[in-house]
């Protein structure tokens, strides 16, 4: 009875050790799960980074710890005289130089395909400014839209320690809003210093430069909520400028930008009238 | 010293009695170089101790999600100069206080080429010091841009930035001074008999150094200056409003960068080099390519150093040169890897503490390596760049790379310095300590960085908080066990059992033939190399 009981109490704290709430042993480990082609193929790429990095690893190790325990004065070994052999020096420069054209070529695809911004579905000009993310819909569904996306956990959760939500520091009052399967395109800029625009589960990491204009490109095959950061110090509040992205079916984009589009020809009735108030009088 | 005849009647020693100031005048104007080796090596672990309280102040920030110790602004004012002072005040200034101890007597030689300016090359030193800690000072505090300075942001901060700018001119000033005497010192004064082949591989490694920081720290010199004169003299290098671009800051800043990070390593396998086969009792394998692998690392470092800004909108060919550049790096390194381990193969290892920082060098500096050739390839890399794997990348090689080379070197060479063995258990034990810690601080920043933590932010989403809490914890127990080694090497200067000319046995080298500790002047007359 007592070993059966061990073992279940074992188990169980076993259990509580590894099992984290919400979150899932990968995601706490390795990449973010990706959410676009490219960025799943930088996720398998690392894989594979990894596993040849551990194989050598292990052989390299493997034969230095077996120098370490065997080949010790205290365990008797004599000091061979060997120093210097040319055909070895030759076979492990030639061996790596073989295993880095292996991780090259997927690397090169890459690498290529990041930088094809061409025939995009929409472009949006994202703008880094001190200190928040700003948003120009410039071409395809939904042109016309801009709104400034401002960190939108309260101060006090950051100052005063109340209680942090799940989505703290990576959550906006307007979150960028894309649909689902459309090749984005994104432009980068910015209003001061150089920030960076990055979501993790699209592979996607452009600088934002002031006075320039760079590019970058994903698109995304699964609905959800994807969250970023600004990349690139660009002063005190860096930590405070993410990103939150909305990819929605194309349905719901659709009644989006509709909602959007009224939500601005309001904003601006108010304006026209009093335009049209002063003409008048 | 060195222009006196030596074949005075009256004797070297007793002329040299007469003109040795003794208290604080001896230590301004000494030309000795192990005076100067001591002065550097004092200095730099001062810095490394005020590094260190900045790097345990940013760890407490970052214990827990929230702001608790410091703001904002302050946090990324700790970045900043923990990175410049680790980098600029810790680091070079130890490997060069290695260089002049360690040179002349490696070589033969009674002292460096220039001995005065040497002394000149370490006093510029604390006034930059006190510059660069002092803008914590003034009003808007120390720079707050990152080590790497970016424009425009740096063009942005207040007068503590100016005060950077100064110190990094002076340091640079006097790195490049100590190079050019390292050069010449190696090229002219090695005994007769040491041909290039027999030198010993610190030697070479330092020489090699030597020519980087000659060729990079005017590049960085002008990047700075750039800075300076688009802040105060309306210049618009940086400027995309005056016709210039950020971007040619970086490319700049990095074509300095780069060699630096190798300029901080190439020391560090010299000393290593030395060490291993000291304590395997056998000859270094494949001297010659090592030699050759250096000296590719040194020549490769001047074409990669784009691969800092695989983000910054290379283009597709750009990006693909420097990637395969930088991978191309992994060869030559693990070439001396493979030669440090066929140096210990079938050798009779004893683990004194100089060997166990060594062969701890060689584990925890590769894992170093691999991260490096992960961050090389451009598409992984956007996913890593600014992020906690790159941070744990640069600490593994700087830190278990060049700080644990160091460590090894000073406890190979303390018993010659100082005349004293150290105590051999309270170094096994700072060594044990501090790579446990190391590990406990930095492995878990990988998994922060592949999980999406981006770096320089004093706080962040608790996701992230339980790999935080154990860097933390990590961290404050690496910078505790480095107060063993401060007194490690105090009980060693005061005494100790009394150490024998060559107290490790496999030990070889010209430094190993003086007494220890080594007379005020050696090698007045050049030794014959067989």
């Amino acid at each position: 009875m007592r070993p059966t009981i061990r073992a279940s109490v074992a188990l169980s704290a076993l259990a509580g050790v590894l099992a984290v709430p919400a979150v899932s042993a990968e995601d706490r480990y390795n990449l973010q799960q990706p959410v676009t082609h490219i960025a799943a193929e930088i996720y398998s790429m690392h894989t594979l980074m990894l596993f040849i990095c551990l194989v050598i690893f292990i052989g390299v190790f493997g034969t230095m710890f077996w120098a370490v325990f065997k080949h010790r004065k205290s365990k008797g070994a004599v000091a061979a005289h060997f120093h210097e052999n040319t055909t070895v020096e030759i076979v492990w420069t030639i061996i790596p130089v073989l295993i880095l054209l292996g991780m090259a070529w997927p690397a090169t695809k890459t690498v290529i395909a990041m930088k094809d911004t061409t025939n995009p579905d929409i472009t949006i000009k994202a703008t880094g400014y001190q200190w928040q993310w700003g948003y120009d819909y410039l071409k395809g569904e939904g042109e016309g839209i801009r709104f400034q996306s401002v960190l939108s956990t309260p101060r006090a959760q950051i100052d005063r320690g109340e209680y942090k939500g799940r989505n703290y520091l990576l959550e906006v009052d307007k979150p960028l809003v894309v649909p689902v399967g459309k090749k984005v395109r994104i432009l980068t800029t910015a209003n001061d210093v150089i920030h960076a625009w990055w979501v993790p589960a699209f592979g996607v990491k452009q600088d934002a430069i002031p006075g320039f204009i760079r590019d970058t490109w994903f698109r995304a095959e699964k609905e959800g909520v994807y969250r970023g950061n600004c990349a690139e110090l660009c002063g005190k509040e860096h930590g405070f400028m993410p990103i939150e992205v909305h990819v929605l079916s194309q349905e719901a984009y659709t009644a989006w930008v509709a909602e959007q589009k009224k939500q601005m020809t309001q904003a601006q009735e108010p304006a026209n009238a009093a335009a049209s108030a002063a003409t008048a009088g | 010293m060195s222009a006196v005849p030596h074949d005075l009647a009256h004797g070297h020693d007793h002329h040299g009695d007469h003109h040795h100031p003794t208290g604080l005048m001896r230590w301004l104007t000494t030309t000795n170089h192990k005076d100067i080796g001591s002065m550097y090596m004092i200095f730099s672990f001062i810095m490394f101790l005020s590094g260190g309280v900045m790097a345990l102040t940013i760890r407490a920030e970052l214990f827990q999600p929230g702001l608790q110790v410091v703001q904002p602004e302050f946090f990324n004012q700790l970045t900043t100069l923990h990175g410049l002072v680790m980098v600029f005040g810790a680091i070079m200034p130890a490997f060069v206080g290695f260089a002049n101890w360690q040179i002349p007597l490696m070589i033969g030689a009674s002292d460096m080429a220039f001995a005065r300016m040497n002394n000149w090359s370490f006093w510029l030193l604390p006034p930059a010091a006190l510059l660069l800690l002092g803008s914590f000072f003034v009003p808007g505090g120390a720079t707050a841009a990152g080590w790497t300075l970016y424009a425009p942001l740096s063009v942005q901060m207040g007068m503590g930035m100016d005060m950077a700018i100064f110190a990094i001119h002076i340091m640079g000033a006097s790195s490049i001074m100590g190079a050019i005497n390292i050069v010449v010192t190696i090229i002219n004064m090695r005994a007769p008999g040491m041909t290039w082949m027999k030198l010993p591989m610190f030697c070479w490694t330092w020489l090699i150094t030597a020519y980087l920081l000659i060729a990079v720290m005017p590049v960085l010199a002008g990047a700075v200056t750039m800075v300076l004169t688009d802040r105060h003299f309306g210049t618009s290098f940086f400027s995309a409003a005056g016709g210039g671009d950020p971007v040619l800051y970086q490319h700049v800043f990095w074509f300095f960068g780069h060699p630096e990070v190798y300029i901080m390593i190439l020391p560090a396998f010299g000393i290593v080099s030395q060490i291993i086969p000291a304590f395997a009792r056998k000859p270094l394998f494949g001297y010659a390519s090592m030699v050759y692998a250096t000296s590719s690392i040194a020549i490769l470092s001047f074409v990669v150093w784009a691969h800092h800004m695989f983000t910054t909108g290379l283009p597709a060919a750009t990006q693909l040169f420097f990637m395969y550049a930088t991978m191309l790096i992994a060869v030559p390194t693990g070439v001396k890897v493979f030669n440090w381990v066929a140096t210990m193969w079938r050798g009779s290892m004893t683990f004194e503490t100089p060997m166990l920082f060594a062969v701890g060098f060689l584990f925890v500096f590769t894992m170093g390596g691999f991260t490096g050739l992960i961050c090389a390839i451009a598409p992984i890399d956007i996913q890593l760049q600014d992020t906690y794997y790159v941070v744990a990348h640069f600490h593994y090689v700087l830190v278990a790379g060049s700080l644990f080379s160091l460590f090894a070197g000073a406890y190979y060479w303390l018993p010659k310095w100082t005349g004293h063995m150290y105590d051999e258990k309270l170094g096994k034990r700072h060594f044990w300590l501090s790579i446990i810690f190391f590990n406990v601080t930095f492995f878990p920043m990988h998994f922060l960085g592949l999980a999406g933590m981006p770096r320089r932010i004093p706080d962040y989403n608790p996701m992230f908080a339980d790999f935080n809490e154990l860097a933390t914890i990590g961290a404050f127990g690496f910078g505790l066990s480095q107060l063993l080694f401060l007194y490690v090497v105090i009980k060693c200067v005061r005494g100790g059992e009394p150490a024998p000319a060559k107290p490790w046995e496999g030990a070889e080298g010209l430094e190993w033939t003086v007494p220890s500790p080594a007379p005020y002047h050696t090698f007045e007359e050049p030794p014959l190399v067989k």
